[in-house]
């Protein structure tokens, strides 16, 4: 029989995360022929967004739609998983490493005892199996690891921008959700432990960091908030988002929501520019991923250099607006 | 008055801190024979169990009872609950691992460990690191909170007591701040942000040799604890060098325009 592999999803406000689809294209690079891909859907008012997931191609949808699921609150969620895991029974779990995930995760792998492998980027078929890559020592190293056999389910969350998204919708339009199956999960009853009090939003910008493609990022050499206006302008330009090093939030210069790095959000755009950023080994945590590296710092010593595809050596203020303004002209 | 008449409402409290020894990740990392070279590394405390540490000594503080540091790891690891408890933590758990096995132990082991000892010891507060900037998976301390059925928050930035056995905590979510109320006993996870962790004192260093520090060897609480594990480690490499680190020549105006060139022509990842 063919083994079942599971993809947890997740809402930011009332969409599915983009690190949803991508699980879902991992799910779907782990499937051989005989596998069914279900998916679990925890939230409140889906039905807009269960139909979305079930023209991803996947076999069974299991929805758990509650108010009290409206904010994540470990115990509840995890009640859901619980009987996700019970009814579906998977081999091979599927996460985001995100908030939601890598708090999630642990709870249901030390609940069935199996073993998890956390922050995966890549994996591969080799003559062992499947062998999976995740970076280790902030980023120093990357290390491969697969799953004992026995330990099963395979519990994994992969970090966001790092795996193609399904190419969902368009190529799917054919599956016939009829034959997708549906399963509600009953009303939950609210945990005796613990409760979620408010949710302080600071998500700003329109674009999660987290998937972004280009992300333009100030550090104390920003020196202001108003220091963050020419990021702003490149950033609009270029469809890109605005991120921060710890220093720069920590100055006041922006909001902690921006803050990249190990204790912030760990990113892989396609370009990341580093502006007034020395290049901490905690803020290489958060970006030495991407794709490709821009540093920009009067500092020709500073460390960033060390880790940077392309670096100007240079004062921010006059570098930036003249990248915008031809970046401007090349772009129209 | 208002002092004592909350100190009054609180009892002390057991806390129990989880701790592990890391690879100081400012230290250059190179791999001899498919392993991270130990030898002449600096280790320290990792830094999120440091935020752990203190926020205990403060509940300790405020509140009085007692603070115990455990650790799963090799010998090595004892140096770091000394500096835990030259902090002022109270009492130190090693549960001893050999070095050859240590670099097998996956979150599984570790907490299973973990487990073994704490599952009879009841403390009603237990704090930990949000990861381990090593190996970064964030997993044993929330896996033990579901061993010992006890509620979590992770990532906090921010911990009150309130009445009775109440607790509010303050959650990182990737920027966004969660605040939950948590009934004791219950494990929480320190994110960057929670406090200042204090440097050990002179005279806490003296007091802190007198300390107890207990040892326990890992295989007395789980005989066969290397077959148990879930994952395995089948390489470790250093990420490929970056593609070109060029740095550009020339007047601002210039170098912007070899940086726009470069990004489209041979990153081809514009226009
Ligand atoms: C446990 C822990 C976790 C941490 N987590 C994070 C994290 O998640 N993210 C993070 O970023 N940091 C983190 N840090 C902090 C980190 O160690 C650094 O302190 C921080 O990244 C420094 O920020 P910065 O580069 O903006 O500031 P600085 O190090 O002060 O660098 C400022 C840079 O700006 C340059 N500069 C100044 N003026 C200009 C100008 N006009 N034009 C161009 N360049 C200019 C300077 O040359 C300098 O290189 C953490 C630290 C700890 C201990």
């Amino acid at each position: 029989m063919g083994r079942t592999i599971a993809v947890i999803a997740e809402m930011r406000g009332n969409q599915l995360r983009q690190v949803t689809f991508e699980a879902l294209h991992a799910a779907e690079l782990l499937y051989s022929p005989g596998d069914r891909i279900v998916a679990l859907l925890i939230g409140y008012q889906l039905d807009a967004v269960s139909n979305t997931l079930m023209q991803t191609g996947i076999q069974e949808l299991i929805i758990a739609d509650d108010e009290s699921y409206k904010y994540y609150e470990p115990e509840v969620y995890f009640a859901a998983v619980r009987t996700f895991n019970d009814i579906a029974s998977p081999d091979i779990i599927l996460l985001g490493h995100t908030a939601m995930g890598r708090d999630l995760a642990p709870m249901l792998a030390a609940h069935t005892k199996s073993g998890q492998l956390s922050d995966v980027v890549s994996f591969e078929a080799s003559e062992a199996g499947w062998t999976f890559r995740r970076p280790v020592y902030a980023g120093k190293a990357f290390e491969s690891r697969r799953f004992v056999d026995r330990a099963t389910p395979w519990i994994i969350t992969i970090r966001p921008n790092n795996f193609k998204a399904i190419d969902h919708l368009e190529d799917r339009v054919s599956t016939d959700i009829a034959n997708v199956k549906q399963t509600f999960l009953p009303t939950p009853s609210p945990s005796l432990r613990s409760v979620v009090h408010e949710v302080v939003q600071r998500m700003s910008g329109a674009i999660d960091l987290t998937e972004a493609k280009i992300i333009i990022s100030g550090g104390r050499g920003v020196k202001s908030s108003d220091g963050f206006k020419p990021l702003e302008q490149l950033a609009s330009v270029l469809n890109g988002a605005v991120g921060a090093s710890r220093g720069a939030c920590d100055a006041g210069y922006c909001d902690y929501s921006l803050q990249v790095g190990q204790t912030g959000k760990v990113v892989t755009p396609e370009i990341y520019f580093a502006c007034g950023i020395s290049g901490a080994i905690q803020h290489l945590a958060g970006m030495s991923q991407s794709r490709v590296i821009v540093a920009i710092n009067i500092d020709p010593e500073a460390p960033i250099f060390q880790v940077a595809d392309y670096g100007i050596v240079g004062d921010l203020f006059e570098i930036i607006p003249l990248l915008t303004s031809e970046f401007r002209k090349m772009l129209t | 008055m208002t002092f004592l008449s909350n100190e009054s409402a609180h009892s002390p409290l057991d806390i129990v801190v989880l701790m592990k020894q890391t690879f100081d990740t400012e230290e250059r990392v190179s791999i001899v024979n498919g392993q991270v070279r130990q030898d002449g590394v600096k280790w320290v405390i990792n830094p999120y169990d440091e935020y752990a540490v203190e926020e205990a000594l403060r509940w300790k503080e405020a509140y009085g009872g007692k603070v115990t540091v455990i650790s799963v790891g090799p010998e090595r690891c004892a140096e770091a609950l000394r500096t835990a408890l030259a902090m002022g933590a109270d009492e130190a758990i090693l549960i001893y691992v050999e070095n050859s096995a240590a670099e097998q132990l996956d979150e599984h082991v570790v907490s299973s460990l973990l487990h073994a000892v704490l599952k009879d010891q009841s403390p009603q507060l237990l704090l930990a690191g949000h990861f381990s900037v090593d190996q970064g998976s964030a997993q044993v301390a929330i896996r033990l909170s579901v061993l010992l059925d006890i509620p979590h928050v992770s990532a906090i930035t921010k911990l009150v007591r309130m009445e009775g056995q109440r607790v509010k905590a303050d959650r990182d979510a990737e920027g966004d701040t969660e605040r939950l109320e948590v009934k004791l006993p219950a494990l929480f996870t320190a994110q960057q942000g929670l406090n200042e962790p204090r440097y050990p004192s002179l005279p806490g260093i003296i007091k802190a040799k007198k300390k107890p520090l207990t040892q326990i060897d890992a295989l007395t609480l789980y005989p066969d604890f290397s077959q148990a594990v879930g994952t395995l480690r089948t390489s470790i490499e250093l990420p490929p060098p970056r593609l070109s680190g060029k740095l550009f020549a020339g007047s601002p105006a210039e170098q912007v325009e070899q940086l726009i060139r470069s990004l489209r022509d041979e990153a081809k990842c514009i226009g």
